[in-house]
């Protein structure tokens, strides 16, 4: 018997040795290295820089996350991008449904197939040159401003306008993918009962359907919560939390305070999956 | 379906005027970068090739674009290692613990990139002592394009069942051979997939990017952000723009046709 067939013979018989190897290196890349990061981060958010110096002091205390709550600025910068959180995951859903509705129930399988792709495509497009493209459009006389005869120019609702773009593709295929599991019979169904399409829509779809929507809502609202370049392009003078965190490292060099900002998305991202939990709206992911 | 006429044609109409609204900014840029005019006016002016052909030439736009392929090729390739390893241990192994396994692998893309960014840069920087230069822009990509190959893995590992592997194995391949002569050829274009995908997820990526490169160091986004505001680069990042929809958007296309269970590219 050969080496190789030997080893092979020996692994064989022992799965869970097979498994730790398998396990071991994308355990310790992952486990250590980027768990590792993220649980650094959060002590990081604990300490603070010397004014003076501009180093790192070792020393555990809640003064950033006290200047964070009683600042009048973070308060209103963590609603600001709330509210931008919301606005664009509500028009997102607006949009996104009728037109997942389409591919799931009326187009042939072989236009789905497509539609999906057609959808999928520009997802992957380079996230800043959608951004930039939005800033092209909305310009003095840009191609927003030669159709409609005005631009809203660069600001809030450019903000709101380029992440419901840049996030639209991301509530799209949920909601398809809830929409193509959703048997026709019920709709059917409701029809057979009387039922008028809004009344279908209302009694039957929509809340069958609502835990794809919410999935949808993870990813419009956590890649809204950490967005910063977008506001750089389009956004004018209004920062959002990302472009806090931004400026704390680079200009301010403050990292603790830029780590303990960061832990605001990510308190909002984990309240707001225990929250949606119930729904179901994790297996829709 | 029992819906009426007038409500198909409705939603036909939305669905038809949402996918312009996602192609229209996309074509706006590609024109643009053919647009004689300097500044982004619409509607263009004239046709020339000539920023494409100032771009070519431009030293900044071809070493990041080095700088891109360097970090791509390198986190892809780390990516197609580690993924596979974890979809076979996850789909082909009961553990304790495999939940919070496959949650871990999906972490550095589900949570917003400037969290992964500064976790990073705050391990590399203040705990390792690891000055930031392309090394770190390589761990950091490759982190976020393991979910990319693991999804594209382990939806063909489900696909194609065990059946085949213990046929090999009954006719006395050992598991070596049978890999190699089974397990491999049947995941080959499911691994081609999500190395494309994986891929065109780093050559896209600017956060991660951002607070891992070294300075001095950029990537072709990182070019565009930096050139933005600047009134007379405008032409050519135009030219750079367009070059990443093309290099971005042309693999995910090829993805899509080499493998039917990419069902969502791996992001989702």
């Amino acid at each position: 018997m050969s080496i190789a067939a030997s080893v092979s013979g020996f692994l064989y018989r022992k799965p869970r040795l097979r498994l730790g190897m398998l396990l071991s290196a994308p355990l310790l890349w992952l486990g250590l290295a980027y768990l590792g990061a993220l649980a650094a981060l959060f002590v990081t958010a604990f300490w603070h820089t010397d004014t003076f110096t501009g180093q790192v002091v070792t020393e555990w205390s809640l003064d950033n996350f006290a200047t964070l709550f009683t600042d009048e600025v973070y308060r209103t910068i963590t609603f600001r991008t709330l509210g931008i959180a919301v606005a664009v995951t509500v028009i997102d859903a607006v949009i996104a449904f009728p037109m997942a509705f389409y591919m799931a129930k009326f187009a042939s399988p072989r236009a789905q197939r497509i539609l999906v792709i057609a959808v999928m495509t520009p997802l992957w497009a380079s996230y800043l040159v959608k951004a930039y493209s939005w800033r092209v459009m909305l310009s003095g006389n840009g191609l927003v401003g030669w159709i409609f005869g005005a631009t809203p120019g660069y600001g809030l609702t450019a903000t709101i306008l380029t992440l419901s773009y840049l996030w639209l593709p991301y509530m799209i295929l949920p909601i398809y993918a809830g929409l193509d599991r959703l048997p026709n019979s019920l709709v059917e169904a409701s029809s057979d009962l009387g039922g008028r399409s809004w009344r279908t829509f209302r009694s039957v779809v929509l809340p069958l359907t609502f835990p794809a929507i919410v999935a949808g809502s993870i990813f419009t609202f956590s890649l809204t919560l950490g967005d910063y370049i977008t506001v750089k392009i389009v956004g004018g003078a209004g920062q959002m939390l990302g472009n806090v965190v931004y400026d704390n490292i680079g200009a301010a060099n403050n990292l603790p305070f830029a780590a303990t900002v960061a832990t605001v998305p990510v308190v909002i991202m984990l309240v707001y999956l225990a929250a949606v939990r119930r729904t179901g709206a994790l297996d829709n992911l | 379906m029992m819906l009426s006429k007038k409500t198909k044609y409705v939603l036909l109409a939305a669905l038809v005027l949402g996918l312009a609204v996602i192609y229209v900014p996309l074509l706006v840029v590609l024109l643009n970068s053919v647009n004689s005019d300097t500044t982004f006016g619409w509607p263009p002016s004239g046709f020339t090739l000539e920023w494409w052909g100032r771009a070519a030439q431009n030293e900044g736009v071809l070493r990041a674009l080095w700088t891109s392929l360097q970090a791509g090729l390198a986190a892809t390739a780390i990516a197609l290692v580690l993924g596979m390893m974890a979809a076979f241990a996850l789909q082909r192994y009961r553990f304790f613990g495999k939940d919070t396994v496959s949650l871990l692998i999906i972490l550095p893309i589900a949570l917003p990139g400037i969290v992964t960014g500064i976790a990073l840069n705050n391990a590399f920087r203040t705990i390792l002592g690891v000055d930031l230069g392309l090394f770190t822009a390589i761990v950091a990509h490759a982190t976020f394009c393991i979910v990319v190959v693991f999804n594209n893995v382990v939806a063909r590992l489900r696909r194609m069942g065990g059946n085949l592997e213990e046929a090999s194995m009954d006719l006395g391949a050992d598991g070596i051979t049978t890999f190699r002569l089974v397990t491999f050829p049947m995941l080959r274009s499911a691994l081609l997939a999500g190395g494309l995908l994986a891929f065109a997820l780093s050559f896209d990526e600017i956060i991660v990017t951002t607070f891992t490169l070294g300075a001095g160091l950029q990537t072709l986004p990182i070019w565009i952000l930096d050139n933005l505001f600047r009134p007379n680069q405008a032409p050519v990042v135009n030219v750079v723009a367009a070059v990443l929809i093309v290099v971005s958007t042309v693999p995910v296309y090829l993805a899509q046709r080499l493998s039917g269970d990419t069902a969502s590219g791996g992001r989702l």
